[in-house]
């Protein structure tokens, strides 16, 4: 059963694309409906379902639930780190109204842990199970467990998680180390927003199977989620940690461009409606940032790629400015390019309306506007117009945008390639400084679905190594990481290293040292 | 003049303090936050400049020593601030009139805001470097030549600490470095207290109102679509040295120091030109295509050319579009006595200091 589909829910369109041998041999694009799974029935609808092996969503469902507070539930936080921290509590620094959706009951224990693994002070069991007794009694079940430097050692988190359920046997328990890296308030972020999550996705990943049955797919095709980094998460893993598809549309998107082009070192650029997405291959793979990242006005750090958002996209207002010149963006007329846009018969003046004047893009039935119905549309918004104008003028403004974002995200001078992909490719010029080759892969209109259709599996080990020379340890935990992807369906043969990293912790006797590495292999 | 600050001043300073910390000085995020949570539990804040004290008033000179990783993972606690005040109060038998921060450059411009919360006590619009400097004895009140003595230190876990006595500055920076060191690399300190008088003579009068503006310019700046950097350097009377692209970053840790070299290639005006800026935590050197055209004592300050917000060595990466600009360093720092704590051979250099804003400049 060589056969995937790929589904990815964008907040615009649904697409879907079928991968047979590594070849894409099919691909649907539908509106994304509000409820997301009417969308994705309609595109697993337009596509063969006998002999697929998997099925793999990638979506930002969950991103979208945190930004809108939709179907939310509240949170018990139990941080373990006093005597410090009592004036930073959990919850400090949210946007009130998603702290009031969220906050449940915030308890903070003696405990934690020092940058070398030292116990910062003695762990306070007992303060655990008052806490657990107190998060009963004010009827939560989603619990965050958040520890000073648990990604040293995640012992006392671990604890904490089994006094927990001693005492809440149906709590869902997010543990920061998890999720995070060093940084207190950005780990214990990531777990709230996780934890917040969980009854969402608990029905959400049970609608798409139950989608999956109502497109007539067999016990013979599984079903898997996307996760930021690029590769397949399990359906338990996913209702366990949702957080960890945040990231999953733009992740399926560089995956699919590497996927398509070839290119597995080099910089990728999605040029949507409204917004030009840039990211970064390392390997095949998204770089990860190594910065707080904002979710839903949440800083956060955790697994995430190193992404750069500009507004500047197909449906890119064009506007006049005082004393001559344009202004390109960032606002759009984004969904609305089909009927807004001057070509479409709108009166609005716009990236894609420049470049089908200039000749340099060609839609099936948009109608070339005059330069002086260009010119009249760009000045209707300050009453003021150009007196001459040139469209080539607003795709050379584009071209500079797309070169400065493109040479942020490198990290030396050094040429590299550049994947162009999205509906607003076309403003991608074939020559920018810095770029040795501007590469447009076949069907770059649905890299987001091929990327989640040729999702891998990853297998990751987090964890303190003890009476072990280093070599071993990397070598150990090189081995347990293989198994885990083996046991999640990696074909033995296919899995590669693609992360090592460790951290001596020098005050614990025994050359202890924590190793986290991460390896991915197809899925069998 | 007296005050109470507002949240916008809370804001402005955490923008302020981190261009002045001048590449170093910790990242203010937690410590702002910190203040803005008490400002939400009704706490209030009350300013006051230097020449309000009494000159026999007692003022308490705070700052927190330690490894920026470890204040991202114990989220320091504001009573600890507040607390290694109560020791020194102790310590002395007398108590407090005022409180004021070491180093308005960075993360601990709001130690006094922090200790003000829970002791009721004004803050001195003032600091001993108007800006941030890699160690504890770089201060105006060393290079005055006060006392160094005494010393209060806490560790939340009950380890409260007073260094009694101390040759030289340089030796109270070594023995509080210790204790901060055991105690897991973090800890509150209130340095050798100061009078009304001393802070009057010998402090960086009125840098945490100059913080504030700085910050409150790039705010404006922001909101209204202005260049915020020439903004910064006509509120600071400091000047654009170049403009350029960040292409090339080195960093390595020495001695519990952050040092490194940052490579700028030359835009607009500035195109075909190269500035290389030598760092340890904060910026200390610049040298454009070779030449050297600004050093400390004089603040040295990179900004996001679009923001107008602060780059740290600790965060300054590839590819950055940023302006770097200079402003002259208070003459205390200047001196004959103050270079040999801040000038550029203190750091292990061996040419004289360089002010691009001096007359003589070539920049």
């Amino acid at each position: 059963m060589s056969r995937r589909i790929g589904v990815d829910v964008g907040g615009t369109n649904t697409d879907a694309a079928v991968v047979e041998g590594g070849r894409v041999v099919g691909a649907v694009k539908v509106p994304t409906s509000d409820d997301v799974l009417t969308g994705i029935v309609q595109a697993l609808a337009g596509v063969p379902n006998d002999g697929v092996g998997a099925v793999v969503i990638g979506t930002t469902h969950f991103t979208n639930a945190v930004v809108q507070r939709r179907g939310l539930i509240r949170v018990g936080f139990l941080r373990i780190g006093l005597p410090s921290g009592r004036s930073l509590p959990p919850l400090v620094g949210w946007p009130p109204d998603l702290a009031e959706a969220v906050r449940g009951e915030s308890i903070m224990v003696t405990g934690g842990v020092e940058y070398d693994g030292r116990p910062f002070e003695a762990f306070d069991e007992a303060a655990v199970i008052e806490a657990a007794r107190r998060f009963g009694d004010a009827g939560l079940d989603a619990i965050v467990v958040a520890g000073s430097f648990s990604p040293v050692d995640p012992a006392q988190e671990e604890r904490a998680a089994e006094l927990v359920a001693e005492y809440l046997p149906g709590a869902r328990i997010t543990l920061s180390h998890r999720l995070g890296r060093l940084g207190l308030l950005e780990r214990e972020n990531a777990a709230g927003l996780n934890a917040c999550l969980l009854h969402l996705a608990g029905t959400t990943i049970a609608a798409f199977g139950a989608a999956l049955a109502d497109a007539g797919f067999g016990p013979e095709t599984r079903l898997f989620l996307t996760q930021n980094d690029g590769t397949l998460l399990a359906l338990d893993e996913a209702i366990r940690h949702p957080v960890l598809t945040f990231a999953s549309g733009p992740t399926n998107s560089m995956r699919g461009a590497a996927l398509l082009s070839g290119v597995s070192d080099g910089l990728v650029v999605d040029v949507g409606g409204t917004t030009a997405d840039f990211g970064a291959l390392v390997a095949g793979y998204p770089r990860q940032a190594n910065a707080a990242v904002d979710v839903g006005g949440v800083r956060t750090l955790f697994q995430f790629p190193d992404l750069l958002s500009i507004g500047l996209g197909g449906g890119s207002r064009i506007r006049a400015l005082d004393g001559g010149g344009i202004r390109l963006g960032p606002d759009s007329v984004g969904r609305r390019l089909s009927t807004d846009a001057l070509s479409f018969g709108g009166t609005e003046a716009t990236l894609s309306d420049a470049a089908i004047t200039a000749g340099r893009l060609v839609v099936g039935g948009a109608v070339a506007a005059t330069v002086g119905q260009l010119m009249a549309a760009m000045a209707r918004a300050d009453g003021n117009g150009p007196d001459t104008f040139d469209p080539d003028a607003v795709l050379d403004e584009a071209a500079r945008l797309i070169a400065v974002s493109a040479d942020r995200l490198k990290l030396t001078a050094a040429d590299v390639p550049l994947v162009a992909v999205g509906g607003g490719a076309f403003a991608v010029p074939e020559r920018l400084s810095g770029i040795a080759e501007v590469i447009r892969p076949e069907h770059a209109g649905t890299a987001n679905a091929v990327g989640a259709a040729l999702a891998e599996i990853s297998g990751q080990v987090d964890q303190v190594f003890h009476g072990m020379g280093r070599d071993q340890a990397l070598a150990r935990a090189e081995e347990l990481a293989t198994d885990r992807a083996v046991a999640a369906g990696a074909a033995a043969a296919t899995v590669t290293t693609i992360e090592v990293e460790d951290l001596p912790l020098a005050y614990l006797a025994g050359d202890a040292r924590r190793v986290r590495v991460r390896v991915v292999g197809r899925l069998q | 003049m007296r005050r109470t600050l507002t949240v916008d001043d809370i804001d402005d300073l955490a923008i302020g303090a981190w261009i002045i910390g001048t590449g170093g000085g910790g990242n203010p995020y937690l410590n702002h936050l910190n203040v803005r949570n008490l400002m939400d539990d009704g706490r209030t804040f009350e300013l006051i400049s230097a020449d309000e004290l009494a000159d026999d008033a007692q003022v308490a000179v705070l700052s927190t020593m330690g490894a920026p990783v470890v204040m991202q993972e114990r989220l320091q606690d504001s009573r600890d601030v507040a607390r290694a005040v109560e020791i020194m109060a102790d310590h002395l038998g007398s108590s407090f009139d005022a409180l004021m921060s070491t180093e308005i450059g960075g993360s601990n411009a709001f130690q006094p805001l922090m200790a003000a919360a829970h002791l009721d006590l004004p803050v001195v619009d003032a600091d001993a470097m108007g800006r941030a400097y890699p160690e504890a004895q770089m201060t105006s009140f060393a290079i005055a030549g006060l006392q160094p003595w005494p010393l209060s230190l806490v560790d939340p876990r009950g380890v409260e600490a007073v260094i009694t006595r101390v040759p030289t500055w340089k030796w109270m920076e070594r023995a509080s470095r210790v204790l901060t060191v055991e105690t897991g690399s973090m800890a509150a300190t209130c340095k050798a207290p100061r009078t009304g008088a001393e802070v009057k003579q010998w402090g960086v009068t009125g840098s945490m109102s100059f913080a504030i503006e700085l910050g409150a310019t790039v705010r404006r700046a922001q909101r209204h679509h202005e260049p915020p950097v020439e903004a910064v350097t006509k509120v600071a009377g400091g000047k654009v040295l170049f403009r350029g692209k960040i292409v090339d970053v080195e960093r390595r840790t020495t001695g519990g120091f952050l040092r490194g070299r940052a490579r700028l290639d030359g835009l607009e005006a500035w195109s075909g030109g190269g500035v290389e800026l030598e760092f340890q935590n904060e910026w200390l050197v610049a040298r454009l295509d070779g030449e050297v055209i600004a050093t400390v004592p004089h603040l040295i300050c990179l900004l996001d050319d679009e923001s107008g917000e602060a780059v740290g060595t600790e965060t300054a990466r590839y590819g950055q579009r940023v302006a770097l600009i200079a402003m002259t360093a208070p003459e205390l720092f200047r001196s004959e006595a103050g270079l040999r704590y801040v000038g550029p051979r203190a750091m292990g250099y061996d040419f004289d200091p360089v002010d691009p804003l001096a007359p003589e400049a070539k920049a």
